[in-house]
């Protein structure tokens, strides 16, 4: 390979992986997620101040994989431990990494109220609307018409509710200073997905307030489609409840 | 230092900054709320951080957070607030993050939720019971001692008694001998190193260097709470050598009972009095040898009877063990009832000595 090719393929390795194997499954969002969340933090020069806490998910495998201090903790209230963590080191950049299940449904108390608290972390939440980990059950987030192995039919929001927009929610408290929600399934999305997670976690390592970084990611295993649907299946069904963009910058 | 008369909830705040706590955090009630106000008010001026948690949920995890951080953090609560705590008590036992929770209780009904636990996995608690504010100031110091020794969050078993009386207290700062560094805590500055650092119940390790894996680590966990079940058995043992019958209370009813036994002695009644200091290591060794001439054990507790199962395990089935106590609780909820006095007690250890011993 010259020299020049070189260049344009991306490294295999992230900066801050450490070279092992992990459980995902193929078509699986989060990778690209994990991916751009070190280049992220290593292009911030965070890497000797970042400590990550990290739900409980397919995504959880990152403790392992990533060379960065990392905190694992119960279901849900990764926000909460994170605020102990950063009360501690004010000088750190403390992030969670959470999904859907552990923000909208176990753990929804706790964002809402680290947000409300202006609490100086990033929460980056994968929401792919599923329970992947457990097989693919309904989350608080699956969207309307969603198939899963407990809305076998579809989510129907007369009998299973509908889903909780997380993000909007944050953004409506003061507390937050910096709301986006991002995707990864193309390259367009990738690429924005990724100034968004450098824009929070910029702002809450300098003090601004909360952040939080919402990325819908692929979960063909848990959608029960082929895996080549995926990205289109997200386009079409999850974009639609959750539309892209930055929520909100700056305080409010 | 010369001694202060303090408010047992204030002094235990202040024994804890003392003794290096820089974070609190808790959410009201009753009776443990004084101790959050205390926190609140004194915190800061220590330089470190009081939180008003939103939950008791949040309250232990952000102290299971800083604990991870390397700080000594402490939480605390009561009934039904650490029902709330469980949870997250039992994930530091088994990924080894230490700090203190202030069980603050409402009164002696808590003992097997203090002592048993309500979480999940193969764990303890260390709990230590204070007798009155005196001894709740040491203990709060020698918990933050034991939490760090062992890499283990730890619990003391307080009360509407403890938290409100107010006592000439010395709070000097106890020495309990050295520590092991906190090399394991979380502080982001070794990312990108190779060396970063992890704290996980599973502990899976890094793919650069692999932990020992869920099986192992918690086998391992398994062996530190043995050892702890030896080393840590605290006790206090009055006039139990020659006693025909010993009374077995815990916490605050302790002082009753001492009470009780100096006047049944001074009317020549054989009897003496067993306070078990750590509910969880139980003293089971020193309990038994302490009944080993007594014709019975009474077993005073302000519950439906709860300790009386650790006692009976301790004696065996050589002496008869009986209980004494009984749920009693005052018209607000918040603290025991009618039989905490000492007359109470006092007649009931003399008639259970009159039927069994003296009959």
């Amino acid at each position: 390979m010259t020299e020049v090719a070189q260049k344009k393929v991306a490294s295999a390795l992230a900066p801050l992986q450490l070279s092992g194997e992990h459980h995902l499954c193929p078509g699986c969002g989060h990778p690209v997620a994990w991916r751009i969340l070190l280049e992220a933090i290593s292009e911030l020069g965070l890497e000797q101040r970042a400590i990550g806490v990290v739900g409980h998910g397919c995504y959880t495998n990152i403790v392992q994989l990533a060379d960065i201090d990392f905190l694992q903790c119960l279901h849900g209230r990764a926000p909460a431990v994170a605020t102990g963590v950063k009360r501690v080191h004010p000088d750190a950049a403390v992030f969670t990494l959470q999904g859907d299940g552990d923000v909208a449904s176990e753990g929804l108390a706790e964002v809402l109220h680290t947000a409300a608290r202006a609490e100086r972390i990033t929460t980056i939440m994968l929401n792919n609307g599923v329970f992947g980990d457990t097989g693919g059950q309904m989350t608080a987030a699956s969207v309307v018409g969603q198939r899963t192995k407990t809305s076998l039919d579809g989510r129907d929001a007369e009998t299973h509710g509908h889903p909780v927009p997380v993000a909007e929610l944050v953004a409506a408290l003061a507390g937050s200073a910096y709301v986006a929600r991002g995707s990864v399934n193309n390259a367009g999305s990738i690429a924005k997905s990724k100034r968004y997670l450098k824009r929070a976690l910029e702002l809450s390592a300098a003090g601004a307030g909360f952040t939080f970084v919402e990325i819908l990611t692929m979960c063909p295993t848990g959608w029960f489609l082929p895996t080549a649907e995926g990205p289109g299946y997200l386009e079409g069904t999850f974009e639609q409840t959750y539309p892209l963009g930055v929520l909100k910058d700056g305080p409010r | 230092m010369p001694a202060q008369l303090l408010q047992g909830s204030d002094a235990v705040a202040r024994s804890a900054i003392e003794a290096g706590c820089r974070f609190f955090a808790g959410y009201p009630m009753l009776p443990f709320t004084d101790l959050l106000e205390a926190m609140a008010r004194l915190m800061p001026g220590a330089g470190g951080v009081c939180m008003n948690a939103e939950t008791e949920i949040e309250a232990v995890n952000m102290a299971l957070g800083a604990g991870a951080a390397g700080a000594r953090a402490a939480t605390g609560s009561c009934g039904q607030g650490i029902a709330l705590m469980q949870e997250a008590i039992a994930e530091a036992a088994l990924n080894e993050v230490p700090f203190v929770v202030f069980n603050m209780a409402r009164g002696q009904q808590d003992y097997f939720q203090a002592t048993r636990g309500g979480g999940w996995g193969d764990y303890r608690t260390i709990c230590l019971a204070p007798k009155d504010v005196n001894e709740a100031v040491e203990h709060t110091q020698l918990l933050f001692h034991l939490a760090d020794l062992y890499r283990a969050p730890v619990m003391m078993y307080g009360d509407y008694l403890i938290g409100h009386t107010y006592m000439s207290v010395d709070m000097q700062r106890r020495d309990y001998g050295p520590l092991p560094p906190k090399d394991w805590a979380l502080d982001g500055r070794r990312g990108g190193t190779g060396a970063s650092r992890q704290i996980w119940t599973w502990a899976m390790g890094k793919a650069n260097d692999p932990g020992p894996g869920p099986d192992l680590h918690w086998q391992r966990i398994a062996a530190k709470f043995e050892d702890v079940a030896r080393a840590e058995q605290r006790w206090e043992s009055e006039l139990c050598d020659d006693a025909d019958t010993v009374v077995v209370s815990f916490g605050s009813a302790g002082p009753f009972v001492s009470q009780v036994v100096a006047e049944l002695r001074a009317d020549g009644l054989r009897v003496g009095a067993f306070r078990p200091v750590s509910l969880w290591p139980f003293p089971e060794t020193a309990l038994a040898e302490a009944c080993a001439s007594a014709r019975q054990v009474l077993v005073f507790e302000v519950n439906a009877g709860q300790m009386i199962d650790d006692v009976r395990l301790s004696v065996g089935h050589r002496v008869p063990v009986r209980p004494l106590g009984r749920v009693s609780i005052d018209f607000s909820g918040m603290r025991q009832g009618e039989i905490l006095t000492v007359p109470w007690i006092r007649e009931r250890v003399r008639a259970a000595m009159n039927e069994t011993v003296m009959g």
